[in-house]
């Protein structure tokens, strides 16, 4: 057990230590380009994963908040006559526009059972492109510009490229730490049956909406930050249904409900997507790619590549060892007749047993 | 004794079916309560009713002197009121000791932020949560999915989740049903244990064997409203149970094993 987590500290350390190395490696700017646009999906995933993997609900309405993020750095550093790195301060304020749009959103949306939710969520993801497309403080169809930042160009990506590491390591955190929390055991038992749950005392609404104002407030913050590092924000690409359908799969990819699940599913899809948009100059190759990959990981790796592998790997380590196979009934303690001395009265429930004395059943 | 749980003529009915139709059933504190009746005669629908699963058309729900009438589920279950289900319900895709801590949060919780987030506080919950595993006799398979469980132990995890958060009131839906005779028995003595720590239970339960060892009252359901109610004795040779319920019921009452 511990040589497996000294194991997993130094992958993870290794892990790390590639990351942060990586722009000063590559220093191509093509490179490191796609090193930002992976992480910042690595983000967006892992933040529709802490809401949608955990509790059940599809969410295809997280572009609402990542174009909301966008376009609120956008209007407040024009508004504001905010320039220059002093943007980045900007950043929390686009979590909290994300978080704000999350609750009355989710009062709305989370009401309804799993599947009226998608649908709800689809609705409201072309409410805001509408908005977007139509109000003038977003500037219309020609969207909206980021002020110019004085940086070198060989060396403009490598700012981002930490700024979008530091989201992601704080992400995947976030999720480690939920998924181990009582709030995440919550989460899980709504995905598994949410009534049962509310009648062993989950409060359910309050859950659920707390954790689709996180993800919410992740994705607007990590929307923010594509908005700078691209300067242009338009309705169409705020927001645009593929980024709804790239997170999902990546999720669905790497493993539903998993923390690395959506990591892995990111760094796979997203660089193929950039490299099959950059080659092919037919845009709706990758689009097709995208739509086509998305059947095969339904069909054959539903449940994705992290929960499978992991069954493939124990299915090696455990080869000629028996299973471990779900015991039979508990030996009754010896039949008391009814009505007959009762045996000693345990309290129930006991207090102190060592918590690792063996049941009565294995 | 008082009442610990009492409904007052609630009313319910599923487009034309009168599910309820003025049931009105008392549980005195500390006691073990039983509540029969054919199949199709309200039992489940009224423990929904009790526990917020579904809404009453008419009548109040008690528990003490406190009106509860179609509180949530959540709520409920934070008074105090605990149950399980005829078809369990566990969490499948939790390990069985997960499917115990999702009940762990309100009680005991310190009040005190750092106290609060700090460790202690965590371990002592699964320690408990561990201790009714071994009380129901499931402890050893503390790590695994509950989905892998068998039906027997899926109820064994239904009655200790419910526990956890050491509800005043338990209310049993067939605890017995689908069970193996060898693991009735089993669940009978806990049940017994539970009522001498102070536990009021409310079950229904086609086993008349299992009901009658057990129950110290019992209320019979008959179409929506309680036909008759008193000790084991006196409804065992009631003549309108009997044609209610006994000569019909009793023969069918196979046990799937488990
Ligand atoms: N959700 C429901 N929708 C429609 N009818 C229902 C529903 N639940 C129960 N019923 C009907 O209400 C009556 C009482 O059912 P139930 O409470 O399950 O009885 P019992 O538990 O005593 O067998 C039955 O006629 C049943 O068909
Ligand atoms: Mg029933």
């Amino acid at each position: 057990m511990s040589t497996q987590r000294t194991a997993q500290a130094a992958g993870l350390a290794a892990l790390a230590a590639a990351a942060i190395v990586f722009p000063l490696v590559f220093t191509n700017p093509v490179v490191t380009n796609y090193g930002v646009f992976t992480l910042i999906f690595v983000v967006a995933a892992s933040a529709w994963n802490v809401f949608s993997g955990f509790s059940g609900y599809i969410s295809l309405g997280q572009a609402v908040f990542f174009g909301s993020g966008a376009y609120a750095l956008g209007i407040a550093a024009r508004d504001w006559h905010v320039s220059g790195d002093a943007v980045f301060a900007l950043l929390p304020a686009c979590a909290a526009v994300g978080a704000l749009i999350a609750v009355p959103f989710g009062l709305v949306a989370l009401r309804v059972r799993r599947h009226t939710f998608i649908v709800i969520t689809i609705a409201v993801f072309f409410i805001f492109q509408l908005m977007a497309y139509n109000f003038s403080f977003t500037g219309g169809s020609t969207g909206l510009s980021s002020p110019f930042l004085n940086w070198h160009a060989d060396t403009y990506n490598n700012p981002f490229y930490y700024i979008t590491l530091a989201c992601a390591v704080g992400m995947i955190g976030l999720a480690w730490l939920i998924r181990r929390s009582r709030f995440g055991l919550q989460l899980r038992a709504i995905r598994d049956d949410e009534d049962r749950a509310r009648g062993l005392g989950v409060r359910a609404m309050r859950v659920k909406l707390a954790a689709f104002a996180l993800s919410g407030a992740v994705t607007a913050l990590i929307g923010g930050v594509w908005f700078y590092y691209l300067t242009q924000v338009q309705p169409s690409t705020g927001f645009d249904p593929l980024f709804d359908l790239s997170i999902v799969l990546m999720a669905f990819l790497g493993g539903f409900g998993t923390i690395a699940g959506p990591v892995v599913g990111a760094l796979i899809i997203e660089p193929g997507q950039l490299y099959l948009t950059a080659h092919f100059t037919n845009g709706y190759y990758s689009e097709i790619l995208l739509g086509a990959l998305f059947l095969l990981v339904v069909l054959f790796v539903p449940r994705g590549i992290i929960p499978t592998g992991g069954e493939w790997i124990t299915a090696l380590r455990t080869r000629g060892r028996p299973a471990v196979t779900p015991a039979t009934a508990p030996p009754p303690p010896a039949a008391a007749p009814p009505q007959a001395a009762p045996s000693p009265p345990t309290t129930a429930p006991p207090a102190s047993r060592s918590p690792s004395t063996p049941g009565g059943s294995r | 004794m008082s009442a610990l749980l009492r409904t007052d003529g609630v009313t319910k009915s599923f487009g034309g079916v009168q599910a309820l139709s003025g049931a009105t059933i008392e549980v005195d504190e500390g006691t073990v309560a039983g509540l029969i009746g054919p199949n199709g005669s309200g039992k489940t629908t009224l423990f929904n009713v009790i526990t917020g699963y579904g809404r009453a058309d008419a009548g109040e729900v008690y528990f003490g002197d406190r009106a509860i009438t179609n509180a949530a589920p959540d709520r409920v279950f934070a008074l105090g009121i605990g149950r399980t289900f005829q078809l369990t319900r566990i969490f499948a895709r939790l390990t069985v000791l997960e499917n115990m801590l999702v009940a762990t949060q309100h009680k005991g919780r310190p009040r005190n932020l750092l106290a609060r987030t700090s460790r202690g506080h965590w371990v002592q919950q699964r320690r408990r949560a561990m201790d009714l595993l071994e009380f129901v006799g499931i402890a050893g398979h503390a790590g695994v999915g509950a989905g892998t469980l068998s039906y027997g132990q899926r109820k064994l995890l239904e009655l200790a989740y419910v526990l956890v958060a050491d509800p005043a009131v338990i209310l049993l839906d067939e605890p017995a049903g689908g069970v193996n005779p060898s693991l009735i028995n089993h669940i009978s003595d806990r049940i017994r244990e539970l009522n001498k720590s102070g536990k009021t239970f409310l079950i229904v339960e086609h086993n008349m064997e299992f009901v009658m060892g057990l129950c110290s009252r019992i209320t019979v359901l008959d179409s929506g409203s309680a036909t008759a109610s008193g000790p084991p004795d006196i409804i065992r040779t009631d003549k309108r149970v009997l044609d209610a319920y006994l000569g019909e019921d009793v023969e069918d009452d196979d046990d799937i094993p488990g």
